[in-house]
């Protein structure tokens, strides 16, 4: 976190002031350790052993909060009876269908459940379902699941998720961290007590991670064993609990709010399904469930129309969902590209990102874009992904000839940050707006201008054909400021918000209806633009206000800062401890009242029950804190929605020297793969690719480099392409500090300068030493950068998580010669001779 | 004159995130000092010159009695007595009224007495303009009642930027908190008015020996005989002058 996110970890720095104590859990000793109280190395992609066996420790040592686990979980649920466990099918669960590599979810259910429709089209084959990303649909809700299962609470029934948790992570003991994560016995023991001590009524533990946990295939796992960890201390909703997810950079999170992914709509309702959701009852049939928060869909989803395609939009054209894009399946950033190369995807457009040196399989990159149509890149300088086709690794090699590229390429200079007005929305959903400090130069001019223009430009060319009349009917109608025509951001931000019958901006997604009488472009973002206001500009010190500092920008949704609060009080709504309290009922003024917004309804007594039949909020129980789940419960077992099991379970990345000594299923069987020529794998047995490598960020960098390789004074602070390596590691292949290394992969060799630092240290894993090597990502060939070097990138294959869709980035397999790699058509010798051993 | 400003550099909250060098740079709109991979743990700026003046050192001292990474950030120490600015010949170097000491580069002749005057090292001169270059405390910002361009940057606290005297009572707080808490290494560098300097306008919080970190130990301003060195160079000419007087006045023997 101090690596990657320094200006945040000064609140890490204060907390330890006060007490605090930081474990930090990484394969290197990185600028985190170094203020950490503890660092514990770990192998790359062993986390769930970790987890999964901190997990096991909370159950044997019966530490969890029981009170918490057995009213606000769905620890004593019951689950169908035609469950199996990983345990019981050696590394599968029960559903597995070998022939697509996909799970059949319907025996994860809670007992007697009525399979809801969602749940048909996931057990068709689950082919549509895990097709297209869908598990990532459910965002910050969850898929549908009966609201009332049956339950034990005295959690003695071995159907009941609590038992089947126990049994489920039995063997994830002491012993096996030592042998697949390579931490000592003794560190365990003390991270394990640390968090134990600081957790329950009086004291609560919050784990911080980022994509050192989601980039594998199985990253949505790694945090959902956290969840499950956090919900049996009871360390969820609570003040100083959580699992807080770091994200990528500035406004990531505001980009899967409003999203620039293919599989979601604004506030993460799914992007409709060419072949299941014609209508739009098709469409709210299958989305999410009726009970929880999630049951006023149609509300949410008729507004955004409306935002869209205002006055044309009417009930009786189903408020113009059939104007909305449609999927097909997976098309996800890397199906893309492989799309590129089969010659199935012409034009591709590239705002603010450099894949030909910051995406996985930087030489697929470069074959897709070579074989483009047309590439527009929008970007602040010309980087790699602008001039591959006069400067790339391939033009090098002799695979590529300019010459032979078609790709007609547009470059556009961007705007930088301060060059526009706007908001980020960062990792603790809080919008902050910025104010444009400076005109852009030149050219250059924001992402809302280009999009805004050219939305204008293809709508002055719309005919009059139906295929053109969701363009002709769009509601594109800006104010426009300055010289340049520049789109009003507060107008774009105002329509997010949504407007009332009125035309006057909502408060609360509440006042959202199901009629057609309110717009709203992203209803977890409707408030932002309350009473009229900017929200999102407040800049009140914190010093002014309560610590929670509500007057200090705007976080979705309703301004809490704390999701899921309820859980701070205790079934009864009192507060678990005073040293905890946070929101509480208030038994005279009958509300919920507290330094935050209440993630619950106000006045819903804590002794409410739902009565039979009930929908949407009106189903979930007063001491039911996890509103946006169908039953309201925070759930350590998942009966629905995730592509690859209902729980954690540890698989070896689909690259490691070390087989998975727990299951004789290796890696996860559902993990989604592209395995094609062009995105060849390293073999997981021989010893050609001997050791882990994972990649990482520096402070001084930003991802692909395109924002401080040109700044000299961030260039100047890490000037060149390296890789760190172990004393040990270093001594064994002669690699001198300082001196060059190549570091090889089926996909690619590159060379790095060497850093030898004690900092990295050889692990024993499966009673063998196993070297991880170190490599950030930063580097490229060009890029309009003061410095240079190979990219990290190419030495990754492609292989995803199944639900998210993300890259395994953090652990592969490599080796790593002394010196500098061979040049030109050498390199790919070298290449093809790694393959063919 | 205003009170005396200074900073207090707590090594033991520095993150090495080196936000104090980029701040730096870019308020005082100092050049790039080369790209060059020293492969010295993640310290590529080597230490303070001309065209750095915020440091951040790295530290790897990975032993049998436990793994630190120690990083600090150096800077010019706006010493009590500055051997700098007693032999700069231009007056280029002065002590503005925070007590501070700037050089002002439109009088500066790149004469470069002051480079090996200075007891730790921090004034250099710029190859392209040969004149001397050094922190400035940002001389600018404090005359528009603004903190430095490092220290505000700074996301721990590690830079505290204050007048000095209050700034030392912290530090002795800080020190007491570390070794209550069992940091017993933990040790203040330059804050002790009777040292060698009569104490700097920036002093440290270290978390071992001066010397792992690239400090002096023991900094003396390089100018402190300069007076009896006058007194001596003196009495040796008053003494040359009365032997040759003697000769003279006995005359030559026989």
């Amino acid at each position: 976190m101090a690596e990657c996110h320094p200006v945040g970890f000064q609140w890490v720095m204060e907390a330890k002031a006060r007490g605090a104590k930081v474990f930090h859990i990484d394969p290197r000793f990185t600028r985190t350790s170094a203020m950490a109280d503890a660092h514990l190395p770990i192998r790359a992609g062993s986390d769930i052993v970790l987890l999964g066996a901190l997990i096991n420790h909370v159950l044997k040592g019966a530490h969890d909060f029981r009170e918490y686990v057995l009213a606000y979980t769905n620890a004593s649920a019951i689950i169908s009876e035609d469950f199996r466990d990983t345990e019981d099918l050696d590394g599968l669960f029960s559903g597995f269908q070998a022939d697509n590599a996909s799970y059949d979810p319907a025996s994860w259910s809670y007992e007697g459940e009525d399979v809801p429709r969602e749940r048909e089209e996931q057990a068709r084959g689950g082919r549509v379902h895990a097709g297209s990303a869908s598990a990532d649909q459910y965002g910050s809700g969850g898929p549908s699941a009966h609201p009332t299962p049956h339950t034990d609470p005295t959690l003695t029934d071995r159907r009941c998720v609590y038992q089947l948790l126990a049994y489920h992570f039995a063997r994830y003991t002491p012993k096996l961290v030592e042998e697949l994560c390579g931490i000592p016995r003794a560190d365990f023991q003390r991270l394990a007590n640390a968090i134990v001590a600081n957790s329950g009524r009086e004291r609560t533990t919050a784990w911080v991670y980022s994509v050192g946990w989601t980039q594998h295939t199985v990253g949505a796992q790694y945090i959902r064993a956290a969840s499950i960890l956090q919900l049996l201390l009871g360390n969820i909703g609570r003040p100083g609990g959580g699992i807080l997810a770091l994200r990528g950079h500035a406004s990531i999170q505001g980009s899967t709010d409003i999203p620039t992914l293919f599989n979601i709509l604004p506030g993460y309702m799914p992007m409709p399904h060419a072949e299941l959701h014609e209508t739009l009852e098709d469409y709210l049939g299958y989305a999410a469930g009726d009970t929880g928060f999630w049951g006023n869909k149609r509300s949410y989803l008729v507004s955004l129309l409306k935002a869209w395609w205002g006055d044309s939009a009417t009930a009786d054209n189903d408020f113009r969902f059939g104007y909305m894009p449609r999927i097909t399946g997976d098309h996800g950033t890397y199906a893309t590209v492989f799309g590129q190369i089969d010659g199935t995807v012409k034009g591709y457009f590239v705002i603010g990102e450099n894949p030909a040196v910051g995406s996985a399989g930087g030489r697929a990159q470069r074959l897709g874009l070579a074989n483009l149509d047309w590439l527009v890149v929008r970007d602040l300088v010309p980087i790699e992904t602008a001039t591959f086709w006069k400067d790339g690794p391939e033009i090098e090699t002799g695979e590529l000839r300019t010459a032979d590229i078609g790709t007609e390429v547009f470059f556009l200079p961007a705007a930088s940050h301060v060059e526009k007005e706007g908001t980020f929305t960062q990792t603790q959903r809080l919008l902050q707006w910025r104010e444009k400090a400076v005109e852009p130069p030149g050219d250059c001019r924001s992402d809302l201008w280009f999009y805004y223009h050219l939305g204008k430009l293809l709508r002055e060319r719309a005919g009059d054909t139906e295929m053109d009349a969701p363009l002709r009917d769009l509601t594109w109608d800006y104010p426009e400021e300055g010289e340049h025509a520049d789109p009003s951001a507060e107008a774009v931000l105002r329509e997010i918000n949504g407007t009332g019958p009125d035309g006057r901006a909502l408060s609360s997604y509440l006042d959202l209806a199901p009629d057609g009488s309110t717009r709203c472009g992203c209803w977890i973002y409707c408030g932002v633009f309350a009473d009229e206001v900017n929200q999102a500009a407040r800049r009140k010190p914190g010093r002014e206000q309560s610590l929670v500092a509500p007057e200090w920008g705007w976080a979705w949704p309703l301004n809490r800062r704390i999701l899921y609060n309820r859980a701070s009080a205790d079934p009864q709504g009192r507060p678990w401890s005073e040293r905890k309290s946070y929101i509480v009922w208030d038994p005279d003024r009958r509300e919920w009242t507290g330094p935050d917004v209440p993630d619950f309804e106000k006045d819903k007594p804590p002794d409410y029950v739902p009565p039979p039949g009930a929908t949407a909020q009106a189903a979930i129980a007063g001491d039911a804190p996890f509103i946006m789940q169908t039953d309201g419960k925070g759930w350590l077992f998942a009966p629905a929605g995730l592509a690859d099991g209902p729980l954690p379970t540890h698989y070896e990345p689909d690259e490691s020297p070390v087989p998975n000594t727990l299951y004789g299923t290796r890696a996860s069987p559902a993990r989604k793969t592209y395995r094609r020529p062009d995105n060849p794998a390293n073999p997981v047995a021989g010893t050609r690719f001997p050791y882990v490598l994972t990649t990482y960020r520096l402070t001084e960098h930003h991802t692909a480099g395109g924002m401080s390789r040109s700044l000299a004074h961030l260039a100047e602070l890490q000037p060149e392409m390296f890789c760190e390596v172990s004393p040990q590691l270093a001594a064994e292949l002669g690699l001198d500090n300082g001196g060059w290394a190549t570091i090889i992969t089926s996909r690619a060799a590159i060379e790095a300068r060497v850093l030898v630092s004690a900092r990295v240290r050889p692990l024993r894993v499966a009673g063998r030493t196993v070297h991880q090597i170190g490599v950030p990502y930063h580097w490229g060939w060009a890029g309009g950068g003061l410095v240079t070097g190979d990219a990290a990138n190419d030495l990754l294959g492609i292989v995803l998580d199944p639900n998210v869709y993300i890259q395994e980035s953090k652990a592969a397999t490599c080796d790593v010669l002394p010196g500098r790699r061979p040049r030109g058509a050498a390199l790919r010798a070298l290449i093809e001779e790694y393959r063919r051993e | 004159m205003s009170e005396r400003v200074g900073f207090f550099t707590d090594t033991s909250v520095c993150i090495g995130c080196k936000a104090c060098e980029v701040a730096c740079k870019e308020w005082n709109d100092v050049p790039d000092d080369g790209f060059v991979f020293r492969a010295t743990s993640y310290d590529n700026t080597g230490g303070l010159g001309a065209s750095t003046w915020r440091h951040v050192a790295f530290i790897e001292d990975f032993t049998e009695r436990g793994d630190r990474w120690l990083m600090s950030s150096d800077v010019c120490k706006h010493c009590t007595h500055a051997a700098c600015l007693d032999v700069c010949p231009t007056g280029a170097l002065f002590r503005t009224e925070f007590d501070t000491i700037v050089v002002q580069a439109d009088i500066c002749n790149g004469c470069g007495y002051c480079v090996p005057a200075c007891p730790y090292g921090v004034i250099d001169r710029r190859e392209d303009d040969g004149r001397a270059w050094k922190c400035t405390l940002c001389y600018d910002r404090l005359r528009d009642g603004l903190e430095p361009a490092c220290a505000k940057a700074c996301p721990t606290d590690s830079i505290q930027f204050g007048p000095l005297e209050e700034l030392r009572e912290r530090a002795a707080e800080r020190l007491a908190t570390l070794h209550e808490a069992g940091v017993a290494e933990a040790r203040l560098y330059g804050e002790r008015p009777d040292d060698g300097v009569g104490g700097d306008g920036a002093f440290f919080l270290l978390l071992d020996e001066p010397e792992v970190y690239g400090l002096p130990p023991d900094p003396v301003v390089t100018t402190r005989d300069l007076p009896s060195m006058w007194l001596w160079a003196g009495a040796a000419a008053v003494s040359m002058a009365a032997a040759c007087f003697g000769a003279f006045a006995r005359g030559p023997r026989r």
